[in-house]
C-alpha cells in the first residue's frame, strides 16, 4: 500500500453511531493516546501497591537486624567534635557555607534552590518539549555562553571547584549536539533534550556532588579527608 | 470449603461491612474501589501505561508507605520516650539494652526516616522527567514540593530526640545557619525554634512537639490533598 492512510471501520455504538475514519499513518499515535488503555484499579494496582509495601517492608527489615542506629554518648555542650556535622542531607549545604559567606551559603542559595523548584510548572521554558537548540540556535548560543561564562568565573573566583568541574562536564554535553558534525544516536538524543531538562540535571549532579563531598570527603576542620583516613 | 466461604461471603455480617461479593466480575471489582475507604482515593479504572512499574517506580507509593512505618514505629517509641534532659538519653540507652526488640524498633524508625528523605527525592525526580509537572498538574507539583520540605523537617526534628552528640552538634550546626539570615529574622526564627538561644532542654520539648504532633499532622493533610489532586488532575 503507498496511500498514506488506512481505512477503518468502527462498529463501536457508544462512541459513534456510524462512522468511516481516515487514519492518517502518521497520525496513528495521537489516535492511539486519545483512546488509552484502561485496566480494573483491582486487582491490577491494588496488587502491585501490596507488593511493592511487602518488598519495601522486607527490605527495611533486614537492614534493621543487621545495622543499629548510632547513640553516642550524651549531648555535651562542652565537648564540640571536630567536625559538627548535620545529617547527610544537609551536608551539601554545609559544604556550600564551607565556599560561601553564610548568608549566600546557608540562606540566598537554599531559598533559591526551593523556589526554583516551586515554580517550575509556571514557566513556558519549562514547558517545551523541542531540543535545547531548535530554535534560534545563534541566539540561544550567545545566552548558554553568556550565563555559564558568568557562573563559571563566579565558581572560579570562589574556588568551588566541586561545582565548577559539574558545570563545565554538563556544558560540554550541552554543547555537543550544536558543534558535532558527526550524528549518532546518542548524539540525537543530547540534542533532543529540552532547556529545562538540562538545568535539573546540572541542579541534581551538583547536589549529589556537594552532598557526597560533605559526607564522605570533610574531616577535622573541614578539610579534605578520605573516608580511610577516618579515626571515628 | 468454597461452600462455607460463598455463605459467609453471602452474610448479612459480610455485606453490612463490604457490601458487595467477591470481586469476580468487573462490577464487583469496580465495588472493592469505590465502596472502600482505603481505596476510595482510587479511580475504578485506571491507564495501563501509568500502573506500568518502570514509569513511576513506585517511588510516590513507597514514600507514603515508608510514612505509614514511620507513624507505627513512631508511636511505639514514644511509649518508651520522655522529652526531657537527661531522661531522654536514659531512654534511648534503654531501647538499646532493656525493651525487648527496643534497638529494632529504632533502627526500623531510624532507616525508614532516612529512606523516605532519599526516597522523596528520586520521586521527584521522576515526577519531573516524565514531565508530570505540566499543567493541569502544576498546583500538585507546588504542593509536592512543600511535601519535601516537611519530610526533611521530619527527620530534622526528630534527629535532635535522642539527645547524644550527634543531635546535640546536628542540630546546633543547622540552627547556627538559620541564624545566617540577614535583618535579624534568623535570631527570631532560631530562639521561636529553640525556646532560648542555646540548644537546651526547652529545645528538645518543641522539637518533640514539633516531630511528633505539629509537623505529622501537617504531612498528613498535604498528602491527603496531594491524593486527591492526583485525581482530580486526571490521574497519573
Ligand atoms: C511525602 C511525600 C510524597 C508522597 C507520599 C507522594 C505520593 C505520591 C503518589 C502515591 C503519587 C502517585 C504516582 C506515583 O506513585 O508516582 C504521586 C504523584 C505525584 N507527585 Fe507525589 N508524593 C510526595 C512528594 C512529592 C514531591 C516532592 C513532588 C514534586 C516536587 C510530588 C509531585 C507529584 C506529582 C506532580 C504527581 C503526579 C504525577 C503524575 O501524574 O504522573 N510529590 N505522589
Amino acid at each position: 500500500m503507498d496511500k498514506d492512510f488506512k481505512v477503518e471501520i468502527t462498529s463501536d455504538v457508544k462512541k459513534v453511531t456510524k462512522r468511516i475514519a481516515f487514519i492518517k499513518d502518521r497520525d496513528a499515535a495521537r489516535v492511539k493516546k486519545v483512546d488509552e488503555d484502561m485496566v480494573m484499579t483491582f486487582p491490577n494496582l491494588v496488587i502491585r501497591e501490596i507488593i511493592a509495601f511487602q518488598v519495601m517492608v522486607i527490605v527495611l527489615v533486614l537492614i534493621s537486624l543487621f545495622v543499629d542506629a548510632p547513640l553516642e554518648w550524651i549531648a555535651n555542650p562542652e565537648h564540640t567534635p571536630n567536625p559538627a556535622k548535620a545529617p547527610w542531607y544537609f551536608l551539601g549545604l554545609q559544604e556550600l557555607l564551607h565556599y560561601f559567606p553564610p548568608v549566600v551559603g546557608g540562606v540566598l542559595l537554599p531559598s533559591l534552590a526551593v523556589i526554583a523548584l516551586i515554580v517550575i510548572p509556571y514557566f513556558k521554558i519549562n514547558l517545551k518539549k523541542d531540543g535545547l537548540w531548535k530554535e534560534l540556535p545563534r541566539q540561544t548560543l550567545t545566552g548558554f555562553l553568556i550565563f555559564v561564562g558568568t557562573v563559571s568565573l563566579v565558581l572560579l573566583l570562589f574556588r568551588v571547584y566541586a561545582m565548577l568541574v559539574p558545570t563545565i562536564i554538563v556544558s560540554t554535553f550541552m554543547l555537543i549536539p550544536y558543534f558535532s558534525k558527526r550524528n549518532n544516536i546518542f548524539i540525537e538524543w543530547l540534542g533532543s533534550r529540552p532547556l529545562s531538562w538540562w538545568i535539573m540535571t546540572w541542579f541534581v549532579i551538583i547536589a549529589v556532588v556537594l552532598t557526597t563531598i560533605g559526607t564522605l570527603f570533610r574531616g577535622p576542620e573541614w578539610s579534605w579527608t578520605w573516608p580511610w583516613q577516618r579515626i571515628y | 470449603m468454597k461452600k462455607i466461604f460463598d455463605r459467609l461471603v453471602r452474610s448479612q455480617v459480610w455485606r453490612s461491612i463490604f457490601r458487595h461479593g467477591l470481586p469476580e466480575s468487573n462490577r464487583t471489582r469496580a465495588e472493592a474501589i469505590f465502596f472502600n475507604f482505603f481505596f476510595h482515593l482510587h479511580p475504578t479504572k485506571v491507564r495501563k501505561r501509568s500502573i506500568k512499574f518502570t514509569y513511576t517506580w513506585g517511588l510516590g507509593g513507597i514514600s507514603f508507605g515508608l510514612f505509614i512505618v514511620l507513624v507505627i514505629t513512631g508511636a511505639l517509641l514514644m511509649l518508651y520516650y520522655r522529652p526531657s534532659v537527661p531522661q531522654a538519653y536514659g531512654d534511648m540507652k534503654d531501647l538499646q539494652f532493656v525493651v525487648s526488640s527496643g534497638q529494632f524498633l529504632r533502627n526500623m524508625h531510624r532507616w525508614a526516616a532516612h529512606a523516605m528523605v532519599a526516597i522523596v527525592f528520586l520521586h521527584m525526580l521522576r515526577v519531573f522527567y516524565t514531565g508530570s509537572y505540566r499543567p493541569p498538574k502544576e498546583f500538585n507539583w507546588v504542593i509536592g514540593v512543600i511535601l519535601f520540605v516537611t519530610t526533611i523537617l521530619l527527620s530534622y526534628t526528630g534527629y535532635l530526640l535522642p539527645w547524644d552528640q550527634l543531635s546535640f552538634w546536628g542540630i546546633s550546626v543547622g540552627t547556627n545557619m538559620i541564624r545566617a539570615m540577614p535583618f535579624g529574622i534568623g535570631e527570631m526564627i532560631s530562639f521561636l525554634l529553640l525556646g532560648g538561644n542555646i540548644v537546651g532542654e526547652n529545645a528538645l520539648v518543641r522539637f518533640y512537639v514539633l516531630h511528633c504532633f505539629i509537623i505529622p499532622v501537617a504531612a498528613i493533610l498535604l498528602m491527603a490533598i496531594h491524593f486527591w489532586r492526583i485525581r482530580k488532575d486526571g490521574g497519573v
